[in-house]
C-alpha cells in the first residue's frame, strides 16, 4: 500500500496528466513528422517519379525517398540543435515566439481569445524602434527606455480591446481582429513618414537602431533578449499560480459569474490581462526590433518586420496548452522548427513552407488527441493500463 | 409493518416467467467512465400502480430513467415490456413502445402555441395539421381535466400548465408507462396536490406511473410502491405506510433526525434594513416591486414564493449583484443600495447563491481555492499581491474538519465534490467569516438528506451567533423547519408577512398571490364545509 501523504499524490496525479500531455505532444510530433515526409516525397518530381516503377524496382523508388526523407531532417536537426550555433540561433527565433505565446496563454485563462498579439507586437516595434533610432541616450538606459516603450505600447494596444469588452461587451476576437489591421495600417502608414522614413530613402524603411538601444549579444545569435522571454515565462507563472492578480485572472476566466458573486471586478480583471498580455505581446514586438540579427545588428522598421508572431503565438501558446511552462517549450519546439528550417532549405532544397506545414500538423494533432489516440494504437492501449492500474499505481 | 423491507438479490426462478403484463428492468447496470451510476438494478412498474423512486440526488434515478426512455444505452441488463426484451436506441422507439416522460426540465418550445407543442416530433407528412392537433388537445384535456388552451403560447403559460402540456404530449402517444422526473419542484402546494390527482387518475385508468422525486411527503402522500436507491442500488423497498424517518434513513443509509432542535429566535438590533427596493431583470421588467422588510440579528426571516417571483433578484440586489432601480438597502445602518458586491462582502454580508455551479463555485478550482473565493486578497491568505499558499491549504484543511466536507485532498478540484459537499464549501467559506447577514438561496437544493441536516444546523447556529439571516426557499418543509418569520413573495411584491406555525393551506394561498386574510378565511371556510 503506498502512503496516503496527499503531497506524494498530488504529484503522482500530477505526473500522470503531465504524462498524458507528453505522450500525445510526443506522438503528435512524430506523426507530423510522417505526414511531412510523405510531402517532401510527392512534391520533389525526382524522386516521386521513382514510385511509377515501385513494384519493378522498389528500391530505387525507397531508397531515393529515404535519401530525401533522411537528408532533410537531418539538416533541420542539425540546424536546430546540431551545434552551439544551431542552438543561438534555435533560442533567437524563439524568443518572440515565447513572448508572443505567453500573450494569447495569459488572455486564455482569463477566457479570453487574443488574436491581437500581432497588432500588439507591431505598435511595440513601432514605438520600441522609434526610441531606438530617434533617441539618443547613453546604453543600458536606451535599451531599458526603448523596451518600456514597445512594452506600454503593446499594452495600450490590448488595453483598448480589454476596456471596449468590459465596457460594452464587445467580443474580443472581433475587436482584436480589427486591431490588427489597424496597426498593420499604422505602421505602413508611419513608414511613409519623416518621423519613421530612414532619410534619403523613398522605400518604407526606418533608420537603423544603434548598438546602445539593442539587445546585447552574449554567443553567436544568443542575445539578452532570449533571457528577457525566460523572465517573462517566469513572471507569468508567478503571477498566475501565486498572486491575487492571477487568482481573480482564472477565475474569471473559469467562471465569470461566480466570480461576480465573489466580489471581484470581471471587468477591471479582464482589462488588466488585456493590459499584460498586450504587454508581452509587445516584448515579442521589441524582441523584433531590438534583438540583434546575423550580422549583430537590429533589423530596421518595415513592414514585415514582426512577420507573423502574432499568428504563430496562437499556435504556441495551444501547444503549451496555456501554460508558462509549456509555452517556454513549445516556443523553443518551434523556433527549432524555425532555424532548423533554413537550414533543411539550404542542404535539401526543402521548401521553407514545409516547417510551417510541420508545425500546422503538430499543433492539428495535438488539437485532436483523441485522432492521435486512435492513429497510435499504441498509445490507446497504454492508456488504458494506466487507467485501470492508476488506482493502485 | 412499517419496517422497510430489506432487497434481496432476485432469485433465478423470480425472473424466469415473464408471463405477465408489466414493465421490467432487469439489471441494468450503466457506467460513465469509472462512475457507476446504476448497478444491476431490478425495477417493477405494473399498469394501475404509482410507483415511486426514491433517492437521493445522484442515486442514478434519473439515469435509470434516461436508460429507460431510449436517452442512454444501458452497459447491461435488459427492459422487458409484457414478457418480450426491449432495446430502445433513442426517445422515439421508447415512446412507440408506450413510455411517456414528463421531463423535470420541459422539453417544450417556449414560442410555439400548446397544439404546436403537441405535434412536435411527430409531424405527419408535410402538412401540419392544425386543427387536428388542437382537437387533439381539447379531447385530452377534457378527458383527463388538465384544462390547456390548445392556442396559447407556452411563454405565456404559468409553470403548472406547462407541466399540464408535457403530460398532454405523453398522453396523446397514448403511454402505457409514464415518467415524472422530480415533477413538483417548480409548483405552488395547491399545484402539487392537483397533480397528485391527476396522477391517480392515470394510474386509475391502468397506466403504470413512475414518481421520482426525493420529497418524502410527497411519497407517503401518493406511492403504491416504493424504491430506494443509494449510489446506484437499489436498497430497498417500502411500503406506502412507511414513516418520513424510515425513508429518509433508508436513503441516506443512517437515521436522519429530519427536525430542528431550535430555541426561540432571540431578536436583537436590526441588521438589514430594506426600504421600497425596486429592481429590473436584464430584460428591463420590474421583477423585485417596491419590497420593504427589516431582520433582527438573531433571526432568520423565510422568503418563501414560487420560484420565478422575484426573490433571486432580491437576492442578488442585496449582494450588489444587480443595479437597484429605486429604494434603499442598509446594512448595520450603512446604506449599500449602490454598492458592489466586494464592498458587500466586506460590509460583512454573507451569500450563498441559488444556483450554486454558476454563481457560487468554480469546479476547475481547487478546494481549497473555493473556499477563499471571496477574499484571497485579504489576510491572511494573501500579503500584497502574493497568496500565501500555505495559509489557503492550512484554511481549508481546518474548515473540511469542521464541515465534514468529504474528500481525500483539499487539492482536489472543487468538481470532485458531490453536491452536497460542494454547498458545503459555498456555506462553509461564508460561515468561516464574522457575518452581519447572512443571505442564502436555496441552500439545500439538490444536497441530499444527510447534508441537509448538517446545513440547516449551521444555518441556526448562526442565526444564535447574532447574524440577521435571510433565508430563500421554495422548499415550505425548509420554510417550516427554518424560519422565525415568513415573507411571502408573489410577482415582486410581498403578500404578507406571517410567523411560521402558519398553516401549508394558507401559506400556499400566499405564494399565488392571495392575501393572508382572505387566505385564512377560504381555508377556514373550507374547513367548515368539509365539518357539515
Amino acid at each position: 500500500m503506498a502512503g496516503t501523504d496527499p503531497r506524494t499524490s498530488r504529484l503522482r496525479e500530477w505526473a500522470r496528466s503531465r504524462w498524458r500531455d507528453w505522450t500525445i505532444t510526443l506522438a503528435a510530433f512524430v506523426l507530423a513528422l510522417i505526414v511531412g515526409a510523405i510531402l517532401m516525397i510527392a512534391a520533389d518530381p525526382a524522386v516521386a517519379g521513382n514510385f511509377a516503377y515501385l513494384f519493378t524496382a522498389p528500391g530505387l523508388a525507397l531508397g531515393a525517398a529515404w535519401t530525401k526523407v533522411s537528408t532533410a531532417y537531418a539538416a533541420l536537426l542539425n540546424g536546430a540543435i546540431g551545434s552551439p550555433a544551431a542552438l543561438a540561433a534555435t533560442s533567437a527565433a524563439a524568443a518572440p515566439l515565447i513572448c508572443a505565446g505567453l500573450a494569447v496563454g495569459l488572455a486564455f485563462r482569463a477566457g479570453l481569445f487574443n488574436i491581437g498579439a500581432q497588432g500588439q507586437a507591431i505598435l511595440a516595434s513601432m514605438a520600441a524602434a522609434y526610441v531606438g533610432f530617434a533617441w539618443p541616450l547613453p546604453p543600458v538606459i536606451h535599451l531599458v527606455v526603448a523596451v518600456c516603450a514597445g512594452l506600454i505600447a503593446g499594452g495600450l494596444w490590448g488595453g483598448i480591446v480589454g476596456w471596449l469588452k468590459a465596457r460594452t461587451g464587445a467580443h474580443e476576437v472581433i475587436v482584436t481582429i480589427m486591431m490588427n489591421y489597424i496597426a498593420a495600417g499604422l505602421l505602413a502608414w508611419a513608414l511613409t513618414t519623416t518621423v519613421f522614413r530612414r532619410p534619403g530613402r523613398d522605400d518604407p524603411i526606418s533608420p537603423e537602431v544603434p548598438a546602445s538601444a539593442a539587445f546585447p549579444q552574449l554567443w553567436g545569435q544568443l542575445h539578452l533578449g532570449f533571457f528577457v522571454a525566460l523572465a517573462a515565462a517566469f513572471a507569468v507563472a508567478w503571477l498566475l499560480e501565486r498572486s491575487t492578480i492571477g487568482f481573480a485572472i482564472r477565475a474569471v476566466g473559469a467562471n465569470p459569474s461566480a466570480a461576480g458573486t465573489a466580489g471581484m471586478n470581471v471587468g477591471a480583471t479582464t482589462i488588466i490581462t488585456m493590459v499584460v498580455a498586450g504587454a508581452l505581446a509587445g516584448l515579442a514586438g521589441v524582441q523584433a526590433a531590438l534583438g540583434p540579427s546575423v550580422n549583430g545588428v537590429p533589423v530596421p522598421l518595415t513592414e514585415g518586420l514582426v512577420g507573423t508572431i502574432g499568428f504563430d503565438a496562437i499556435t504556441v501558446a495551444l501547444l503549451g496548452r496555456s501554460r508558462p511552462l509549456g509555452i517556454v517549450l513549445a516556443g523553443l519546439l518551434f523556433g527549432g522548427l524555425s532555424a532548423g528550417g533554413l537550414a533543411m532549405q539550404s542542404v535539401a532544397q526543402t521548401p521553407l513552407t514545409l516547417t510551417l506545414v510541420l508545425q500546422a500538423l503538430v499543433v492539428l494533432f495535438v488539437a485532436a488527441p483523441q485522432l492521435v489516440a486512435t492513429l497510435v494504437p499504441f498509445l490507446k492501449a497504454r492508456r488504458a493500463r494506466v487507467s485501470l492500474t492508476g488506482a493502485d499505481a | 409493518m412499517t419496517r422497510p423491507v430489506p432487497h434481496d438479490p432476485p432469485a433465478p426462478e423470480v425472473s424466469a416467467p415473464d408471463r405477465g403484463s408489466g414493465l421490467r428492468l432487469k439489471g441494468i447496470t450503466k457506467t460513465f467512465g469509472s462512475f457507476v451510476a446504476n448497478d444491476a438494478v431490478d425495477l417493477d412498474i405494473r399498469p394501475g400502480e404509482i410507483h415511486c423512486l426514491l433517492g437521493e440526488n445522484g442515486a442514478g434515478k434519473s439515469t435509470l430513467m434516461n436508460v429507460l426512455y431510449g436517452l442512454y444505452q444501458p452497459d447491461g441488463g435488459e427492459i422487458v415490456i409484457d414478457g418480450a426484451v426491449r432495446h430502445f436506441a433513442d426517445p422515439k422507439q421508447a415512446m412507440a413502445a408506450g413510455i411517456g416522460m414528463v421531463h423535470q426540465h420541459f422539453m417544450l418550445v417556449d414560442v410555439f402555441t400548446v397544439a404546436e407543442n403537441m405535434i412536435l416530433g411527430r409531424e405527419p407528412g408535410l402538412v401540419v395539421d392544425m386543427k387536428a392537433a388542437k382537437a387533439t388537445v381539447r379531447a385530452l384535456s377534457a378527458r383527463y381535466n388538465l384544462p390547456v388552451d390548445p392556442d396559447a403560447l407556452i411563454e405565456d403559460l404559468p409553470v403548472g400548465v406547462q407541466q399540464r402540456v408535457e403530460i398532454l404530449k405523453a398522453l396523446a402517444n397514448d403511454a402505457k408507462y409514464l415518467i415524472f422526473d422530480e415533477p413538483t419542484a417548480v409548483l405552488t402546494p395547491q399545484e402539487i396536490d392537483e397533480l397528485m390527482v391527476v396522477m391517480q387518475n392515470l394510474r386509475d385508468e391502468g397506466r403504470g406511473i413512475v414518481f421520482i422525486t426525493h420529497k418524502l411527503r410527497e411519497v407517503r402522500a401518493i406511492a403504491d410502491r416504493i424504491t430506494v436507491l443509494r449510489r446506484g442500488r437499489i436498497v430497498g423497498q417500502a411500503k406506502p405506510g412507511t414513516s418520513e424517518a424510515e425513508l429518509a434513513q433508508l436513503m441516506v443509509g443512517r437515521a436522519v433526525d429530519l427536525s430542528i432542535d431550535k430555541e426561540h429566535a432571540a431578536p436583537g438590533a436590526v441588521r438589514l434594513a430594506v426600504d421600497e427596493l425596486t429592481v429590473a431583470n436584464a430584460a428591463g421588467a420590474i421583477v423585485v416591486d417596491g419590497i420593504g422588510f427589516e431582520v433582527a440579528g438573531g433571526e432568520i426571516l423565510c422568503i418563501a414564493g414560487v420560484q420565478g417571483n422575484g426573490q433571486s433578484e432580491l437576492a442578488d440586489a442585496l449582494l450588489g449583484n444587480v443595479p437597484v432601480l429605486s429604494g434603499r438597502i442598509r446594512l448595520d445602518g450603512a446604506d449599500i443600495s449602490h454598492a458592489t458586491p466586494k464592498r458587500t462582502i466586506a460590509a460583512g454580508m454573507g451569500f450563498v447563491p441559488e444556483d450554486r455551479q454558476h454563481d457560487g463555485f468554480i469546479g476547475s478550482f481547487t478546494i481549497a481555492e473555493n473556499l477563499v473565493l471571496n477574499r484571497y486578497d485579504t489576510a491572511p491568505f494573501a500579503r500584497g499581491l502574493s497568496l500565501d499558499l500555505k495559509a489557503i491549504d492550512d484554511h481549508a484543511v481546518a474548515l473540511r474538519d469542521e464541515f465534514d466536507i468529504r474528500t481525500p485532498d483539499v487539492q482536489n478540484p472543487g468538481s470532485s465534490l458531490s453536491g452536497g459537499n460542494a454547498q458545503k464549501v459555498v456555506l462553509a467559506r461564508e460561515l468561516s467569516r464574522d457575518l452581519s447577514v447572512l443571505v442564502a438561496s436555496q441552500p439545500t437544493r439538490g444536497v441530499d438528506v444527510g447534508a441537509i441536516e448538517f446545513l440547516h444546523r449551521r444555518i441556526v447556529a448562526e442565526r444564535d451567533r447574532g447574524t440577521a439571516v435571510v433565508l430563500v426557499s421554495t422548499e415550505l418543509e425548509e420554510v417550516e423547519a427554518l424560519a422565525d418569520r415568513v415573507l411571502v413573495m408573489y410577482r415582486g411584491k410581498v403578500v404578507g408577512i406571517v410567523p411560521p406555525d402558519t398553516s401549508r393551506e394558507v401559506l400556499g394561498m400566499m405564494m399565488a398571490g392571495v392575501s393572508h386574510d382572505e387566505a385564512v378565511a377560504v381555508s377556514r371556510a373550507a374547513g367548515e364545509g368539509q365539518g357539515e
